[in-house]
């Protein structure tokens, strides 16, 4: 069980250094999405308002408040990834290398991503915590969609702990 | 009318809803954060580090006052109501509540999470048409009881109801409660806690799982083989190795609460209520001059009066 502190968007060749079981803690940035933003991209052929090229994307929905200049994060949290687990495929292809989520991404996740991204699990509903890894909002985009479901661009410092529960090498950690 | 003595509860009764909805959001119970303790004396590896972000988590939420939680949850409300309460009009109670959600939503924040079932279009402050779901309870006594449970989905969403044979008897409900368990896995964010509503109509039984939610961790059901069961199926469900968020370990579940209703001779529907670690509870007690309190020790114990 190696520690990792890693910079995202990952650095091209670092993927393969993961392995099941391994913790990992994040700086940079991460781009939130849920049911609907993958459905709007993925179904209805939206251009996607952000680079998902070696992109972590964190299945969240925060709680923010509006503040004068637009919106303060309050909290942030994972949220079950068995419900987009549909569009793995489709974001993988897309260029995402990094998952964040809670839940597992379902029993096709160890083949899909092999070679090309890792899902990370978040500590579930810990979002006070995890909110103090959050240093600020970069942008929004798709608040149409509602706050919990709008893609936030999060800067984060040492976000975590996550834990590698699918690496690249075609492994899953499993509770059972 | 600021004189107007119903008003006046009214306000209470709304200003005790924001009170309660900020602790149950931001402090977790006693009982709830003894079980999280006592689990990670026991736990190492990923379970560990899951069972400390966790505790680590519970303290920043209470230091802040943050909600512990994103999902702030829908909210379910049961409301025992004295027999010499004065405000006996369930809705008008009923608003006050509705404007206590929609406050909280603004001052702690809540995160709006009521949708359209449909439409899936957002209200934007936590209420809708028939949403908070608020059962009335009508009890002895002068005060207005409300139990707030806000409960998120991610749990939620792994709950399930069955109608099974009479035949089937005790070892088809053990069976069904540790099949959705298993099922569920990781993704109602373990240790959870169980509710289970045994009896009754399929409604009745969903009815019962949501309140044995409501009810403290370190109580058993009074009835003493009702007690053995919740027991054996907690040790039973931390025997299948889900662990803290599904990632391998001893602590699946913290607790299994169960309660009881008789049934037709033909049936035997049973429910389970999943709940995630942040098994989340505050109760209002407004007094009939409005003055309120705001206790994580009460539940409704469901007196008919």
């Amino acid at each position: 069980m190696t520690e990792h502190h890693l910079e995202v968007p990952l650095e091209e060749g670092r993927l393969t250094e993961l392995e099941v079981g391994d913790v990992v803690y994040l700086t940079g940035i991460i781009i939130t999405a849920r049911d609907k933003a993958h459905q709007r991209i993925f179904e209805e052929g939206d251009e996607p308002p952000v680079d998902l090229e070696g992109a972590a994307v964190f299945h969240a929905g925060p709680v923010v408040r509006r503040v004068d200049n637009g919106y303060e994060l309050v909290v942030i949290g994972p949220t079950t990834s068995t419900r987009i687990a549909k569009y793995l495929e489709d974001i993988v292809d897309a260029g995402v290398k990094m998952i964040v989520g809670k839940g597992g991404m379902g029993p096709d996740a160890p083949e899909v991503m092999k070679d090309r991204a890792v899902y990370l699990t978040a500590p579930g509903g810990c979002a006070a915590l995890l909110a103090e890894r959050v240093k600020g909002i970069r942008e929004v985009h798709w608040l149409d969609l509602g706050i919990p479901e709008a893609i936030w661009v999060l800067e984060v410092e040492e976000f975590g702990p996550l834990i590698v529960t699918v690496d690249a090498h075609g492994n899953e950690l499993s509770g059972e | 009318m600021p004189d107007d003595p119903d008003r006046k509860l009214l306000e209470s009764i709304s200003e005790a809803t924001v009170e309660a909805l900020r602790v149950a959001e931001t402090k977790l119970p006693d009982d709830v954060l003894e079980r999280l303790e006592r689990a990670l004396d026991e736990e190492d590896g990923h379970a560990q580090t899951m069972l400390e972000a966790i505790l680590e988590n519970v303290r920043i939420a209470e230091e802040k006052g943050l909600p512990m939680c994103q999902d702030t949850g829908l909210i379910t409300v049961f409301a025992e109501i004295g027999r010499e309460f004065p405000l006996r009009l369930a809705g008008t109670i009923r608003d006050g509540i509705e404007e206590g959600i929609r406050r909280a939503t603004e001052e702690i924040p809540l995160r709006p999470n009521v949708v359209h079932p449909i439409s899936r279009e957002n209200t934007g402050d936590n209420t809708g048409y028939r949403v908070p779901i608020v059962r009335f309870i009508p009890t002895k006594g002068k005060e207005l009881k409300l139990h707030f449970l806000p409960k998120g989905f991610g749990s939620e969403n792994s709950s399930a109801v069955t109608r099974l044979l009479p035949t089937e008897g005790l070892e088809g409900v053990r069976e069904f409660v540790v099949r959705t368990v298993r099922e569920a896995g990781g993704m109602p964010c373990p240790p959870i806690v169980l509710g289970v509503g045994v009896g009754g109509t399929i409604d009745e039984a969903t009815h019962l799982a949501k309140l044995a939610l409501f009810r403290p961790l370190n109580v058993r059901n009074p009835d003493p083989e009702i007690a053995d069961l919740e027991e054996e199926l907690l040790e039973e469900i931390n025997r299948l190795g889900i662990g803290p968020m599904g990632l391998g370990g001893r602590t699946t579940a913290l607790a299994v609460n169960v309660e009881l209703a008789y049934t037709h001779t033909a049936g035997l529907p049973v429910a389970v209520n999943v709940q995630c670690w942040a098994a989340r509870r505050a109760t209002a007690i407004v007094y009939p001059d409005g003055f309120f309190e705001v206790t994580q020790r009460e539940y409704p114990r469901g007196i008919i009066c």
